[in-house]
């Protein structure tokens, strides 16, 4: 088998937080705390979780925007955190992101043309052909050409993330991480949008980390998903096994929680939404992540980690009870 | 004599320059009501929102309409006079929580700044009011949480933190633009949940802006739907998602991707695009992309009673062909 384009292996990021110690010790956020995946050409990824568990962070790790604590990151099988200089450039042009907040990621003060063209200008396209090239990637986020010499606070909050997707796409890279690229789009653009992704990969074979809390989206796009929890991927199966048999409790209220479009399936549903406290990546437990919201739990679940085991071909899961469900025996049979 | 409605819209217009955004548009909400607020990205839902918080500027101004909140007269144009309102009677969650948010200020502090400037508590109250909002809207350690910076947070985080420093002030009018879009639906479930609370308890009116139409079924007593900066229709929840009687509204049902659709299939999407500003077509708007315009579409369609009740209006033509409608 060929080798993954993307191999993310044990990858931790923790931040120290700089406000108040805890009894002289300088507490961190553990908001990545050994991970592993990968990602083939031509391939998508979802990537799917609670609020601040760490899915941002792993994006940001592997375009170098935040520390890898431990574990590697390879791309095409090269170790990206050891790259320098040129190497590094090159890389920036085959990895891309478009992030949550098209706010913060545009320049103000630049023209959203110029914003198009600034990749492709570092990159040395000439004058002429940056133009004609802007008014194509315009076109084919569906934005007009006439709207070039506008600036960012002129435009609605989706038209704003349709001038990062181009820019994203300008130079043609290999891999786009999507870090919730769609969610400030509405539903007519956002099929447009997901249709240009679909198609982008098609004819050049992209490859995409796609992360979004629309479980709908992420379900039409992503070949496969990971389910992350407080800075572990606690399941990870192809996208229509995921849907048949959730396993991870975690992942059955994620999918029970989703919204539907319909008000009376909406108010005739009768589930409870999570209780317990959401986990504080500051006090990671020691057990299970999911362990204080659980509704499954057992004694011992706070106690030892569960480790991924893998149920069937690329269906991976963590977690003692349904383990033992599954395959008669779990590591919390041992401690008695 | 029949209770005054929390907001009373009438007539209200927005101009960008010498370009109308948003054009006569009329709307209220009911004491304790959640109205829901949908439509095309650039439809001026946004515009519409800051309006009635008077948080135009620049280029951007009213042109017309008049608002009233509880009964009294609303001074959107007069700063002094809204910015009173704001943080107590009227508050508002925005759509980009990042860039709402002071980066040099501790979240803790940004959620307690209301409740000071409107001398409505003490700096140490107002404090500890703050952590337990904080902690209502599912931030984990709250105590701790409250002293980072906004940069120290996830996406979701901030915007839970936005949330609580609009729920703090347990206003009148809770205006709430994409509250939900950056939380995952554990999370989201239990922001809708905090948000039917706050309704129930202190008969809070909401009007909430979202692209989710799960969102929406989920939590609207009522539906407004606007294109290119009018209500094109209007309808209790029930009834718009059973029976929509304009075109746009139809075909936006229509593109939502399903739970139970084919994946990785071209997702049916409204064909063409929403005009620029300047670009507006006489008559409906949204002819340029309708699959039932008509000649007699190029005269502006008035937003009309469907049906027996006032409840359901909506502006079109051929509202009567909209169900046959693929
Ligand atoms: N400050 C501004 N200057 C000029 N034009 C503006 C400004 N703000 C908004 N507009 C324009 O006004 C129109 C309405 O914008 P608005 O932000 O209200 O849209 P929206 O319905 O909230 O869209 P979205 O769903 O994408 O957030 C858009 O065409 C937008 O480009
Ligand atoms: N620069 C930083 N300094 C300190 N803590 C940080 C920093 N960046 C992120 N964190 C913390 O790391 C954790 C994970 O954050 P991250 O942004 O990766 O979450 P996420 O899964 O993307 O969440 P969301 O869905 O809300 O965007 C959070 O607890 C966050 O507060
Ligand atoms: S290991 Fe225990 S606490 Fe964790 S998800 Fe499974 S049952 Fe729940
Ligand atoms: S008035 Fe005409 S163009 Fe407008 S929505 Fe109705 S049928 Fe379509
Ligand atoms: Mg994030
Ligand atoms: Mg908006």
């Amino acid at each position: 088998m060929s080798e993954p384009l993307l191999s993310v292996r044990g990858l931790k990021v923790h931040f120290p937080v700089a406000t108040g110690k805890l009894f002289g010790k300088t507490p961190v956020v553990r908001a990545v705390d050994g991970i592993d995946f990968t990602l083939d050409e031509g391939e998508t990824l979802g990537i799917v979780g609670e609020s601040g568990c760490g899915k941002s962070t792993t994006g940001n790790a592997i375009l170098g925007l935040a520390p890898v604590t431990e574990g590697e990151i390879l791309f095409d099988g090269t170790n990206v955190s050891a790259l320098t200089g040129k190497a590094r450039q090159a890389l920036w042009r085959d990895l891309q992101v478009v992030f949550q907040d098209p706010v913060s990621a545009l320049d103000p003060k630049r023209t959203i043309g110029q914003s198009i063209a600034e990749p492709l200008a570092i990159h040395g396209v000439g004058k002429a052909e940056r133009r004609a090239r802007v008014d194509e990637l315009m076109e084919l986020v569906g934005l007009r050409s006439g709207q070039r010499d506008r600036y960012p606070n002129e435009l609605s909050g989706g038209q704003r993330q349709r001038v990062v997707i181009a820019r994203a796409l300008a130079l043609e890279p290999r891999v786009v991480i999507c870090d919730e690229a769609v969610s400030a789009l509405d539903v007519s653009i956002q099929s447009q949008v997901l249709n240009l992704l679909l198609r982008l990969q098609r004819d050049l074979g992209l490859s995409y980390l796609f992360i979004s809390h629309d479980l709908s989206v992420v379900r039409h796009i992503a070949d496969r998903i990971a389910v992350m929890y407080l800075g572990t991927v606690v399941e990870e199966a192809p996208t229509d096994a995921l849907f048949a048999r959730p396993l991870h409790p975690y992942t059955e209220a994620l999918l029970s929680a989703v919204p539907v479009p319909d008000p009376l399936a909406e108010r005739a549903k009768t589930g409870r939404p999570l209780q317990g406290d959401v986990p504080n990546p500051m006090e990671m437990p020691a057990g299970c992540p999911f362990v204080a919201r659980c509704p499954l739990r057992e004694e011992g679940c706070d106690a030892i980690r569960p480790a991924p085991i893998e149920v069937s071909p690329g269906h991976r899961l963590a977690c003692h009870v349904r383990e033992r469900e599954i395959t008669g025996a779990s590591a919390l049979d041992k401690v008695g | 004599m029949a209770e005054a409605q929390t907001l009373e819209i009438r007539d209200l217009s927005i101009g960008v320059g010498e370009h109308s955004v948003v054009d006569g548009v009329d709307f209220s909400i009911g004491r304790g009501e959640i109205v829901a607020l949908v439509g095309e990205s650039g439809s001026g839902k946004s515009l519409t929102a800051l309006s009635i918080m008077g948080l135009l500027s620049g280029s951007v101004h009213q042109t017309g309409g008049t608002a009233t909140l509880e009964g009294q007269a609303l001074e959107l144009g007069n700063d002094a006079a809204m910015q009173k309102l704001r943080g107590t009677s009227l508050s508002m969650i925005f759509q980009e929580p990042i860039a709402s948010l002071n980066p040099l200020l501790s979240v803790g502090a940004q959620v307690a700044e209301s409740l000071i400037v409107h001398g409505r508590a003490t700096s140490d109250e107002a404090w500890d009011r703050a952590v337990e909002m904080l902690r209502d809207v599912g931030i984990p350690a709250p105590e701790q949480r409250a002293r980072q910076l906004p940069s120290e947070l996830s996406g979701g985080m901030c915007q839970r933190v936005m949330i609580a420093s609009a729920l703090i002030a347990e206003p009148r009018l809770l205006i709430a633009d994409e509250p939900t879009t950056a939380l995952d639906v554990t999370i989201q479930a239990q922001i809708l949940h905090l948000m039917r609370r706050l309704r129930d308890e202190t008969d809070t009116s909401v009007l909430i802006i979202t692209h989710d139409m799960g969102v929406v079924a989920s939590v609207a007593d009522r539906v407004c739907v606007m294109y290119g900066g009018r209500i094109v229709e209007q309808a209790e929840v029930h009834e718009l998602f059973a029976a929509p009687r304009h075109p746009y509204t139809k075909l936006l049902l229509a593109t939502i991707p399903r739970m139970d659709g084919p994946r990785k299939v071209e997702l049916f999407s409204i064909s063409g695009m929403v005009p620029d500003v300047s670009a507006w077509p006489e008559g409906c708007r949204f002819r340029t992309r309708c699959p039932l315009a008509s000649d007699a579409c190029a005269t502006r369609p008035p937003l009309e009673a469907v049906g027996e009740g006032t409840d359901h209006v909506t502006a079109c033509w051929h509202s009567d062909k909209v169900e046959g409608l693929a």
